[in-house]
């Protein structure tokens, strides 16, 4: 109920444009913003399928083959409504938080879509529905790729530039950040399109690492249900199920991270930066060459295990023999 | 009357592709003429989105995603970064000489003739529409035809990138003694 009265509120506050903006790109930039939040959820697959009049109907709302690639490419883009809407209030402070959430989206990206690229080995489909048929019965990928998935979580916060990276808008350095000059629906929109961008990541995660709409059991569930209301009813509330199980998911993963919300400081501006090239780009190329070697040995349960807990050891002993003498610079 | 007729009986793909064309034209032409740099840059990026539309309608849908993932993506945001950084009240002397713009227009037409003319005279194997694959520009067969095919082209064009990544990392590195920022 807040968030629908605030929008309310917003609404009826004054719509103000500052002088010397540039007034077309000041009003372009909240509404890409709110484009690109938006359309990055069309093509994951919220559900099975639906049986209307004996034709089967995808609970999604486009299945191309380049799925993956697309939420990728969509998400490249969200940093323009950001970059477009800072630099034309004309504001050093606007302009400053602008070029920090660009350099951060750029960076972070990268890690992002290289622990993706561990899923797709293992799936060979660019396609979600793919992905997340290819998780039925247990077999999360969670279980398979333990480090691609705290990568990728931890890319999602930057590209959502939630705390603990919400460096674009940390008020003590930068007043409001790339939002500072915006008002009224403008600014919610901002802020819409960074809830929207919230719960698409967290899709994005239970569709890649939590099964998606699979859950244990389901195939039993569906049997008996087509049992008890015959064939088109029973499979119809199976995937009802399987769409609030999807829900479920995507509502612990907006829970998570809120809760690293209120958990978690904020960093500071170059501990980021050396996050995402030294540690995170790094760790999933290793994440890469450890699942292309399980892949191959045969056991890939094991041996991604194995692989990781190696690379934990390794990395340990290489940090305990690090040279000391880089801490007197820093 | 006729005309009207003619319009009214093509396929709606020629609508799309003429309003695409449009749109393409109008962002190409505005990268050159608009006075502000970043203006430009979102025409050209305006330009890019339409060509990935363009190639969507020729059924490569991996090309479409990854000219919108590296182009619009990654290194437009990049240009967008360096101009903003730019003193942006100093315009550039260059391009108000007229001599100048002339000769870019000349070399342009020049140029663009050259190329519709031997596009004209070139003689091309149109596809067979009875028996084409629809799936050619799909990624699955795209990936087969890298890896089996043109696999030694591939793996030199990588050694390239990754050469290049190595320069850009040595040029970027800050040497002992150089300023501090």
């Amino acid at each position: 109920m807040q968030v629908v009265a605030d929008a309310v509120k917003l609404f009826f506050k004054e719509d103000f444009i500052p002088a010397q903006a540039d007034k077309w790109l000041f009003i372009l930039g909240p509404c890409l913003s709110m484009l690109t939040a938006l359309m990055s959820s069309a093509v994951l697959p919220f559900g099975d399928s639906f049986i209307i009049d004996g034709k089967s109907v995808m609970v999604q709302a486009i299945d191309v083959n380049i799925g993956i690639l697309y939420v990728f490419g969509v998400v490249s883009l969200g940093v323009y409504g950001i970059m477009i809407g800072g630099w034309a209030s004309n504001n050093k402070f606007s302009l400053l938080g602008a070029i920090r959430a660009a350099s951060q989206n750029i960076s972070y990206e990268l890690a992002m879509g290289m622990s993706i690229l561990a899923v797709l080995m293992m799936t060979g489909s660019l396609s979600v529905r793919e992905i997340v048929n290819n998780q039925h019965g247990g077999n999360w990928y969670i279980f398979y790729q333990p480090l691609g998935f705290i990568i990728f979580l931890v890319c999602a916060f930057a590209e959502c530039n939630r705390t603990p990276f919400d460096l674009p808008e940390c008020e003590t350095e930068l007043v409001g950040g790339h939002h500072t000059e915006y008002s009224s629906m403008k600014m919610g929109f901002y802020l819409f399109a960074e809830f929207a961008n919230v719960f698409v990541s967290s899709a994005v995660i239970s569709c890649l690492y939590f099964g998606g709409f699979n859950y244990p059991g389901m195939d039993w569930v569906e049997v008996k249900l087509m049992g008890v209301f015959g064939n088109t009813t029973g499979h119809n509330l199976a995937t009802a199920i399987g769409i609030l199980v999807m829900l479920a998911k995507s509502i612990f993963g907006i829970f998570f991270f809120m809760w690293v919300r209120w958990t978690v400081p904020r960093f500071r501006y170059d501990q980021l930066m050396n996050l995402g090239w030294k540690g995170l780009i790094p760790l999933s190329v290793a994440n890469l060459v450890i699942t292309a070697v399980a892949m191959l040995s045969g056991w890939k349960l094991v041996g991604m295990w194995a692989g990781v807990i190696l690379l934990l050891v390794v990395v340990t002993a290489l940090w305990a023999m690090r040279p000391k003498r880089k801490a007197a610079i820093a | 009357m006729s005309l009207f007729e003619t319009i009214k009986n093509l396929p709606s793909i020629w609508y799309v592709f003429s309003f695409l064309s449009v749109l393409t034209l109008f962002g190409a032409l505005g990268t050159i003429m608009s006075k502000n740099p970043i203006h430009s840059v979102i025409y050209l990026i305006l330009t890019f989105f339409s060509l990935s539309a363009h190639y969507i309608l020729l059924n490569a849908q991996f090309l479409a995603a990854v000219n919108i993932i590296v182009y619009a993506g990654a290194i437009m945001v990049l240009f967008l970064f360096v101009i903003m950084f730019l003193n942006l009240k100093q315009e550039s002397e260059e391009m108000k000489r007229n001599r100048t713009i002339a000769f870019a227009v000349g070399i342009g037409i020049v140029l663009g003739g050259l190329l519709i003319l031997y596009l004209r005279k070139s003689e091309r194997e149109y596809p067979n529409v009875a028996t084409f694959n629809s799936q050619t520009g799909m990624i699955e067969s795209l990936g087969s035809l890298l890896y089996k095919d043109y696999m030694l082209p591939f793996e030199l064009i990588s050694i390239l990138l990754l050469a290049a990544l190595v320069g850009a990392v040595m040029l970027g590195k800050r040497e002992a003694g150089e300023r501090h920022f």
